[in-house]
């Protein structure tokens, strides 16, 4: 299309960014302020990382994964957001691996003061987010943020998140977020949702900050021949996913299921690691631990990412509650896609997939799922 | 505080290689803190030499391998209110437990010209199949962190926090990418117990289980992935023992895969 003909893109209608000018976009979120965190190739596979150019971005990478395997290709495709995800999601931006919560110091009449750090923290743009990822992001903020107690430190990061989001095109054979009724499209809990085509991103708005981050790009408005193409890709990435969980809600199923003898015989293969639960978005068990300095006059509170997986996660004095790996992985499965639905009002799985990919020996929790539950009504 | 008031502490050192000893060698600046905080009764390889003296605290790295080691370990635990194992010779009998199984009397002729002047033991030990082991500290070798954070809460008068999670928690802490998932390469990540901070995989290289094995380790399932990913199974035997030979999970699984090679 031509510029001549272009209608400029009408307030909150979808406009569209050409390739070449997706750098206009980080320069603008940087002008506003935010870090820019992108997708980036390291290590064998996709990562968030921070990014100042566009150039940085995974062009042209296609991503294979599978039960406990994660190859990356490279194609000639102009792409930037052919793959479908990566091991982490936001979940480590917000709910931090390892941080100090407060310092406590003991004064010389042997009273103790205790002091809360909050860390710094920059307002973040997090570029390429999924509609799996914001599902989860979703269900962060019920636990982080909901209730009485709401966490400072995830709260002050969480406040300054802006999300430019990128519906997929290329889900993996390990995903089923249309199972789960998560994805491919993302719909909302975004600033800016993005389309990627071959000619460009359809850009929309999903907030008013998001809106006027576009509005300073003065994109013009996609066609309709780039609105259907849009649809047609979000329709086909739902439909070639393969995998799925039995139901939506296996509340009722799993827990009359307890002594199923899956529970064993899954054990038999799981190794306990705790892969799975550290890649999924959704998981948020930590454990704390005081750090002394070595003088003995002060000590660091550390909180840090846990799994139900480890044996300190079930210890109460003198007594391990789950010392197995059978009372482990159904601790893992019965609470992610049963109880939850009673903390969450929902499944808390939004069918990513990372569970999969990234468990060394390849245990497929949709696998495991139907194994256990049947087939649901 | 008087100095005669502080704390005692010895490092023993037994069948070793020296390498755990240099955790505290290597502290830089808070090596000088904790020279306020303790005295440092017997250290050979720092100077002090009073191997005899009784102490609160006996840090002792090595195996039990020889005669006199035998004999050393019983003095060291009469004169030692707490004693902690140092690495993975003191806690699991070391790479040297390798003679173990098998003869290790044909070994010694094999390889030592004058084998007469060999005084070992037939079997490499660690030190709590001789005495009583408050503490173990793993890892070939341990690091700063461990000892310090030990030797700190020791002189709080608590234990302190048991780290027997496997290494992959902690290298999923730290973002670093799994090499078994986007490589194939074989990690004993999965079965070994973390305290290194992951250091093998954030350097893109797989774990070969220097800290010993987590608790509740899956070696059959990590064998099983391993033949998948193509190591035979002397190969597969030889992953478990190597470092942590004598730690019985470890032994078990490299037993169990080199028979399944020579049947
Ligand atoms: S359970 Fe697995 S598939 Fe579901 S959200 Fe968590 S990591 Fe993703
Ligand atoms: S299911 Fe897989 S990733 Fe999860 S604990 Fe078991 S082996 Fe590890
Ligand atoms: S690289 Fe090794 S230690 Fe890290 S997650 Fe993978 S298997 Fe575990
Ligand atoms: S990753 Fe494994 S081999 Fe490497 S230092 Fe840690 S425990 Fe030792």
């Amino acid at each position: 299309m031509s510029p001549a003909t272009a209608q400029p893109a009408t307030d909150r209608s979808p406009g569209l960014l050409p390739h070449e000018r997706l750098q206009h976009l980080l320069d603008a979120l940087s002008r506003s302020g935010y870090e820019c965190i992108g997708p980036k190739l390291r290590d064998g596979a996709i990562l968030y990382e921070h990014i100042d150019s566009v150039a940085e971005l995974p062009l042209g990478v296609a991503v294979e994964q599978g039960p406990g395997s994660y190859r990356v290709d490279m194609t000639d495709s102009r792409r930037r957001f052919g793959w479908a995800n990566g091991p982490q999601a936001i979940k480590p931006f917000l709910f931090a691996p390892r941080e100090i919560l407060w310092r406590a110091t003991q004064r010389e009449d042997g009273t103790l003061v205790f002091d809360a750090r909050p860390p710094a923290c920059k307002p973040l743009a997090v570029i390429g987010a999924r509609a799996c990822d914001l599902a989860a992001l979703a269900l962060q903020d019920k636990h982080f943020l909901g209730g009485t107690c709401p966490d400072p430190g995830y709260a002050r990061r969480r406040d300054g998140l802006f999300i430019v989001a990128v519906h997929c095109s290329h889900p993996a054979q390990t995903c089923f977020c249309a199972s789960t009724g998560d994805g491919p499209r993302a719909t909302s809990g975004f600033d800016i949702a993005l389309a990627e085509l071959d000619d460009g991103f359809v850009a929309e708005s999903g907030s008013d900050r998001g809106a006027a981050i576009l509005d300073g790009l003065h994109l013009s408005s996609a066609t309709t021949a780039q609105l259907v193409a849009a649809e047609e890709q979000g329709r086909h990435s739902s439909e070639v996913q393969r995998r799925a969980l039995p139901g939506r809600n296996l509340q009722a199923s799993l827990f009359a299921n307890l002594e199923h003898p899956r529970w064993q015989e899954v054990a038999e293969r799981c190794l306990s690691c705790g892969n799975c639960t550290s890649v999924c978005p959704t998981c948020f068990c930590h454990s704390e631990a005081e750090v002394p300095k070595l003088d003995g006059d002060s000590s660091l509170h550390e909180r840090e990412w846990d799994s139900c997986f480890t044996q300190g996660h079930s210890y109460i004095h003198g007594f391990t509650v789950r010392p197995d790996t059978r009372t482990r992985y159904r601790q893992w499965l019965t609470h992610k896609l049963g109880g939850w639905h009673a903390q969450y009002g929902r499944s808390g799985c939004v069918g990513c997939g990372r569970c999969i990919s990234w468990c060394p020996v390849g245990i497929d929790i949709t696998e495991e799922a139907h194994a256990i539950c049947g087939p649901q009504p | 505080m008087e100095s005669t008031a502080k704390p005692k502490v010895a490092v023993h050192k037994f069948s070793s290689c020296d390498g755990c000893q240099l955790a505290f060698l290597n502290l830089g600046a808070a090596l000088m803190q904790v020279a306020e905080l303790v005295d440092f009764t017997h250290f050979a390889e720092a100077g002090p030499l009073a191997p005899d003296a009784a102490v609160d605290i006996a840090f002792v790295e090595g195996s039990i391998a020889t005669p006199d080691d035998l004999q050393r370990i019983a003095r060291v635990r009469e004169q030692s209110r707490f004693l902690v194992t140092i690495g993975a010779c003191a806690t699991a009998g070391g790479v040297q437990a390798l003679r173990n199984l098998a003869n290790a009397g044909e070994w010694i002729a094999g390889v030592y010209a004058r084998p007469e002047h060999i005084h070992s033991l037939d079997r490499s030990t660690p030190i709590a199949e001789h005495v009583k082991v408050d503490l173990e500290l793993w890892g070939c070798p341990v690091n700063g962190r461990q000892v310090l954070g030990a030797l700190r809460a020791l002189l709080f008068g608590v234990m302190p926090a048991q780290e027997n999670d496997k290494v992959c928690m902690e290298c999923k802490r730290r973002q670093t990418v799994c090499v078994m998932v986007t490589r194939g390469r074989a990690c004993m990540g999965p079965v070994t117990r973390t305290g290194c901070g992951a250091l093998c995989p954030s350097f893109g290289r797989d774990c070969y289980a220097c800290y010993g094995p987590a608790e509740n380790p899956n070696t059959a399932a990590l064998a099983r992935r391993f033949e998948g990913l193509g190591l035979v199974p002397e190969a597969v035997a030889r992953r478990f023992l190597f470092i942590n030979n004598g730690a019985p999970a470890f032994r078990d699984a490299g037993l169990k895969s080199g028979e399944r090679h020579d049947g």
